[in-house]
């Protein structure tokens, strides 16, 4: 670099600078700037041409302004012109403006980047540097389109001065970086990977950087590099600490490079030639020996390089997997770093090793710290790095230490950070059930769980253990007595109420020989708990209070009295009260064949992917189970948020109030009619009342869809209403293929004015036939209008499903469908004061 | 209920830092600093809300005046406490500046322990202040228990802003009516706005404890007495009377008198005081009208015309007359033209300054610029300001007269006539500006 003459000081500049810092306040800042900025623009507008000194002067006047927070909209082309000087410092000048200042879409880009492109064939090296530097400061598209083919072509030109290669190769790397899609890849890759072997380490280390990105954009291109990479690795591993001068860095040889050229071997797999591969392990294990080795200097410096080194050596062994001895070794040296005194030694250590964990050759040597990981866990005193313990705990644990680590995480969470308390739990959940051999000891764990960290503990936990109870016949006793006991604690959790109510109702018969858990304290116990619970337990709660009524009779009247109670009958929370009316119907009406066919024990869940895990997953990326380690643990029964508790817990109550409606319904019409069930029962083929009643219900709220299907016949409904006035659009669709004859339709009405139009009498096979209804609104009705259709399908009729074929053979079809014609069809908004609503409203009153 | 009082200097240093109540920290005087004074965007909200506390702040040239409270507080009254307190600062030591300020920080912090009192303002009057805080020493020991137990009854007595006993050979009485005009007009000379704010100042040096009374041409009084008095000298005073929108009083100002008989009187407090503020609306007169005319020649020129008309009687002479055309901010050149006075370009304002000492009435003047403009490549327009405007006239632009000044003094033995009354008038610019 051209040492700065002493001319260059302009002295106008620091003067302006001075005045600027002794400003006593913004305004007088401002007002000195708006003369400076007045002092340049007649300079710059002066008939005499500037030389070059002042431009460069005033234009770093304009870069300080600027810097300061003002808008300069002038001095661009000034500063375009100094590109062309011939002096350095001018240059630079004019560079550094038009990269801090000049946006992509200026019309000077065009003379920038002419000036860019003199520079650099200019074959001077200091000028091809400034020009690189701003090509890769300004970065835009447009600098790429115009230089992204020239720089590879400089980069690997023979005759390029190293340091204008290392800014080239930069350079690129920004380009790349910006818009990999203008770089384009050619024969200069090749080139490029041998740069590896310059004398230069300086290009060395700017081509490692280069080609790790682009080798993970094109692994094939660049797979040369790994042999140069492994040999230069060996070369800096190998050397003595002096040789390398310049770059050695306290004792530590080349250590960017080094950590470099190990992040690029990470983006392919383990070397296939066999001397290559054992140069690469020899170089690990170099650096494996040199951290063994003691420091050469007590500065923080050294032991950071050397580590940088050591950590991203061991991330390459461990992305290799494949030297079992270097596996092993790398997690020996991490162990040693977990009782460093260094904080970010040990939680780097603890990240490596759950890296580690996951391997086969490494796990069971990881395995072996487990003490110090639970003490970490205990001691440490940054939450980071307690977090990470916890990640390793959960990595490590397999089912010979299951017990212990899920003991001691159990233990820690009763004193654990708020921010991880829910991963931890999570994780407990998954290491209880995944290594669960013993279901009572799952179900113990979980208690303790919810008993520890109720607030933590999810949704998906506790359905989860609810879940499996239920699909293992074998805990379901041990599970409602220990259920029993924690909820006798004076003070227990939400999420254990729930767990209790759901087991008790479903389970509470299997405890209830013991006098001291005899259904009536059952229920008391549970009951006890209710007014402390939000709605959702309380409904929960509910429906255990009406299984308890079919699995004990002799309790069913102080249920009914509770439930009759005005707490629940007139509760203000409409799904409690819901809950409440129809338990107490279900209980009074119902025999007691239909209760316990109604209120049947659950069945079991389809086995599913555990749920907890998809959630652990969502909320964090790293956390890897062990999969393989010895012979994949069985996975116990396991499925997503069980569906048939959406029952038990709260459901949408219009969904509920709907099922329930029709279960009441079903259950009065077969009780009043017991003698003949099989008289009344619907056509095997025909659409099931309940459907057709659904679908009616359905177009309370919407005006499209389909009304009716059977095997022969698809209804269909497109209406519109305005005011009185209604239209009805019927789509008749023909689902065989055959054509039915003597289609005929009439609408009866008592209310309505409905006017049908006529229809053919023929439908096609696979045809539609649309028909118009207007309707007219003169009263108010209740009834539904209905839809006579007859029609006369051939005698062989060829279905989807060929088994109806004789049954519809030849004979009239009489159908009747309800149009759902509601009266809030017609209704209307209307605009009113308050002042006139509540006139009219107290009138109503009255 | 005012938690705290800050004073800063330009560079957010506290000067003075008085603290009434508990639930101001320390902390609140770095939140305003932070906040307030250092903060990037330039704050212009007067009241600033940071954590739940407010600050009101006024400025006085480089100093910031703070008070601080975490209740919901009448923000005008904090506002006038602040004014006030400018007023006691000014009338102890003179100019409010960070020199005058360290100097007399001792007297700032007796002052601020005396009108404030658990963050309740309290008596702020100087002239009574002036009797018990004093910058000569103390005088404690000299006190006679008569002349305490005299600052007591003053202090909680009914009239606390006069002392009695006060005796001058000469009785004087000065009387200032200041008002400054702001007006916003059109290029083709509309009025889009126009306001008057005046203040009536008095200078009063009158022995024992006068009455006075203050009558001036206010538009309802005028009427009131035209229907009751002689019909021929209604139309004359109509045309002379003048509409008041709002005004306000001194505290002296008898203001029950005021409701029902629209008459101002009071006892005037010693020395120096502002006796009312007023605003009016309506029949201004505009001592100046500006013609601009701008026209842009080309990208990279621009030619400006100014011209100035005097719009009152031409005995009257005109004071410190400047008129400020904005320059777009890529000015790289001015040539200036005027037939009166000096105009010069200040590249530090972005304007040309026009300056001309004195003019007189129904005159005009005019001044015209070439300016030299730098081609940029920023697409946006000049906004054009408008040209902003300075002078002094020697004549009320509301319309306001004084009509009488009476002194009763019934225990002392001079009369109305005995008293020396001075009355002048000041019109000053307020914010006059002219739409290019």
């Amino acid at each position: 670099m051209p040492a700065v003459s002493k001319g260059d000081g302009m002295r106008g500049l620091a003067v302006f600078i001075s005045d600027i810092r002794n400003c006593k306040s913004k305004e007088a800042e401002v007002k000195r700037i708006n003369k400076e900025l007045a002092n340049i623009r007649s300079k710059f507008k002066g008939d005499k041409a500037l030389d070059g000194y002042s431009k460069k002067k005033y234009v770093c006047k304009l870069l300080f302004i600027f810097l300061l927070g003002h808008d300069i909209d002038f001095g661009h082309m000034e500063a375009v012109n100094l590109l062309s000087s011939n002096k350095y410092t001018e240059k630079q000048i004019g560079y550094l403006f038009i990269s801090v200042l000049v946006n992509s879409n200026s019309d000077l880009i065009r003379l920038i980047n002419n000036a860019i492109k003199n520079d650099l064939a200019s074959r001077n090296p200091t000028f091809m540097n400034l020009a690189l530097h701003c090509i890769a400061n300004v970065g835009s598209r447009e600098m790429a389109e115009a230089f992204a083919s020239e720089i590879p072509r400089i980069l690997v030109a023979g005759d390029t001065m190293d340091s204008v290669k290392q800014s080239a190769a930069l350079c690129l790397l920004r380009l790349n970086r910006t818009s990999p899609d203008l770089v384009p890849m050619g024969e200069w890759t090749a080139r490029v990977v041998h740069l590896l072997n310059d004398q230069h380490l300086g290009v060395v280390t700017a081509a490692t950087s280069l080609i790790t990105t682009l080798a993970q954009k094109s692994p094939d291109d660049f797979k040369t590099s790994v042999s140069l990479a492994v040999t230069r690795l060996s070369r800096i591993v190998t050397s003595a600490s002096i040789d390398l001068q310049d770059y050695t860095y306290y004792f530590v040889a080349a250590p960017w490079l080094s950590v470099k050229l190990l992040r690029l071997l990470q983006c392919y797999p383990p070397p296939e030639d066999t001397s290559l591969r054992s140069r690469l392990t020899e170089c690990l294990e170099t650096i494996l020996n040199k951290a063994q080795e003691p420091p050469k200097s007590k500065k923080v410096q050294h032991s950071n390089a050397r580590n940088a080194v050591l950590f991203e050596a061991i991330s390459l062994i461990i992305h290799h997997d494949s030297e079992p001895t270097l596996l092993v070794r790398a997690c020996n040296q991490l162990g040693q770093f977990l009782q460093h005194r260094e904080t970010n030694l040990r939680y780097l250590a603890l990240e490596s090793m759950c890296t580690l964990a996951s391997s086969e050759f490494s796990h069971e040597a990881v395995k072996t710290h487990i003490e110090t990981v639970i003490n970490a866990l205990k001691t440490e005193r940054d939450v980071s790095v307690r977090q990470r313990a916890v990640d390793l705990l959960y990595a490590m644990c397999d089912r010979s230490n299951a017990r212990q680590i899920v003991a001691e995480m159990l233990s820690y969470l009763e004193t654990a950070d708020y921010s991880i308390r829910e991963e931890i739990v999570l994780k407990v959940a998954i290491l209880a059930e995944k290594y669960a051999v013993d279901y009572t000891w799952y179900v113990d764990t979980i208690l303790n769980l919810i008993r520890i960290a109720g607030d933590y503990v999810s949704e998906e936990v506790w359905y989860r253990v609810i879940q499996i109870v239920i699909n293992r016949d074998d805990v379901q006793g041990y599970a409602a007595k220990t259920v029993f006991e924690a909820l006798q604690a004076p003070a227990c959790h939400e999420n254990l109420v729930k767990v209790g109510g759901y087991i008790l109702g479903e389970f509470g018969n299997l405890i209830a020989g013991d006098p001291r858990s005899s259904p009536l304290v059952q229920f008391n116990l549970l009951h006890s708990k209710f007014h402390l619970c939000s709605v959702p337990t309380r409904a929960l709660l509910l429906s255990a209070y009406i299984k308890f009524i079919n699995l004990f009779p002799e309790v069913k009247a102080t249920i009914q009295d509770v439930l009759r109670s005005d707490s629940q009958l007139r509760n203000a929370d409409v799904e409690l009260q819901q809950r409440a009316v129809e338990y107490l119907r279900l209980s009074c009406i119902a025999s007691a064949d239909t209760l316990a066919t109604v209120l049947e024990e659950m069945p079991a869940f389809p086995e599913r992917e555990s749920s907890i895990l998809a959630k652990l997953k969502k909320k964090k990326g790293p956390g890897k189970l062990p999969e393989n380690v010895n012979g994949s643990a069985e996975e116990p029964a396991a499925s997503s948020k069980p569906d048939t508790a959406c029952w038990w817990t709260s459901s949408p109550t219009s969904r509920l109030l709907l099922l329930l409606l029709l279960l009441l319904l079903l259950l009065r019409w077969r009780t009043t009619c017991p003698g003949e069930p099989s008289s009344l029962r619907p056509p095997p083929f025909a659409p099931r009342r309940s459907d057709v009643l659904l679908r009616l219900l359905r177009f309370i709220c919407k005006n499209n869809g389909v009304l009716y299907e059977n095997q022969l016949l698809q209804i269909g409904l497109k209406s519109e209403y305005r005011q009185n006035l209604g239209r009805i659009y019927v789509f008749y669709g023909n689902k065989t293929t055959s054509q039915f004859l003597g289609f005929s339709t009439a609408v009866s009405s008592s209310d309505l004015n409905v006017h049908a139009k006529a229809v053919e009498p023929v439908i096609e096979g696979g045809a539609q036939l649309q028909q118009i209804l207007n309707i007219e609104c003169v009263t108010e009705f209740c009834d539904v209008p209905v839809l006579h259709i007859q029609f006369r399908p051939p005698s062989n009729v060829l279905t989807p499903d060929s088994v109806c074929q004789s049954r519809y053979g030849g004979t009239l079809q009489n159908i009747e469908v309800k149009l759902p014609v509601m009266l809030n069809k017609f209704f209307q908004p209307t605009e009113m004061t308050s002042q006139d609503f509540f006139q009219r409203w107290k009138q109503l009153g009255a | 209920m005012i938690g705290g009082l800050f004073i800063y200097n330009h560079k957010g240093e506290v000067l003075i830092s008085r603290v009434y109540r508990d639930d101001i920290g320390r902390n609140a005087v770095d939140a305003f600093r932070v906040n307030v004074i250092h903060a990037r965007q330039q704050v212009r909200s007067p009241v600033t809300n940071i954590a739940r506390t407010s600050f009101f702040h006024v400025k006085r040239s480089n100093i910031w005046l703070a008070a601080v409270t975490k209740q919901n507080v009448n923000a005008a009254m904090v506002f006038e406490f602040l004014y006030k307190m400018c007023d006691v600062m000014t009338a102890y030591f003179g100019k409010i500046s960070e020199e005058n300020i360290k100097n007399n920080f001792v007297l700032i912090y007796e002052l601020l322990d005396e009108i404030l009192d658990f963050g309740y303002p309290q008596n702020s009057e100087t002239g009574a202040l002036k009797t018990f805080i004093t910058q000569q020493g103390i005088k404690g020991q000299l006190q006679t228990k008569e002349e305490q137990s005299q600052i007591t009854s003053q202090v909680t007595g009914q009239i606390g802003w006069r002392r009695e006993g006060i005796k001058y050979r000469r009785n004087e009485l000065f009387l200032d009516v200041l008002e400054s005009v702001n007006l916003l007009m059109s290029p083709q000379g509309q009025v889009l706005s126009a306001h008057v704010s005046g203040r009536v100042v008095m200078k009063s040096y009158l022995s024992g404890m006068p009455e006075c009374k203050f009558g001036m041409n206010d538009k309802i009084v005028i009427d009131k007495q035209g229907k009751g008095g002689a019909t021929d000298d209604a139309g004359k005073s109509g045309k002379q009377s003048i509409a008041i929108d709002d005004c306000t009083f001194h505290q002296c100002v008898r203001l029950s008198k005021f409701d029902s008989e629209r008459s101002i009187s009071f006892i005037p407090p010693d020395g120096e005081y502002e006796l009312m503020r007023y605003r009016t609306t309506k029949d201004i007169i505009l001592p100046f009208r500006v013609i601009p005319l701008v026209r842009e020649v080309g990208r990279t020129k621009l030619e400006v015309k100014v011209v100035i008309k005097s719009n009152f009687k031409p005995s009257l002479l005109a004071q410190k007359i400047e008129v400020r055309i904005p320059t777009p901010l890529n000015t790289s050149g001015v040539q200036v033209i005027c037939m009166k006075g000096k105009a010069k370009y200040k590249a530090s304002e972005n304007a040309i300054v026009w300056k001309i000492k004195r003019m007189a009435g129904m005159k005009e003047s005019q001044i015209s610029a070439e300016i030299e403009l730098l081609p940029t490549n920023d697409k946006k327009k000049w906004a054009r300001p408008p040209i902003s405007m300075n002078f002094e006239v020697p004549f009320a632009p509301s319309g306001l007269k004084v009509r009488y000044l009476k002194v009763f003094e019934s225990k002392l033995n001079y009369s109305d006539h005995d008293v020396i009354k001075w009355v002048r008038y000041i019109g000053r610019s307020g914010i006059y500006e002219t739409r290019c």
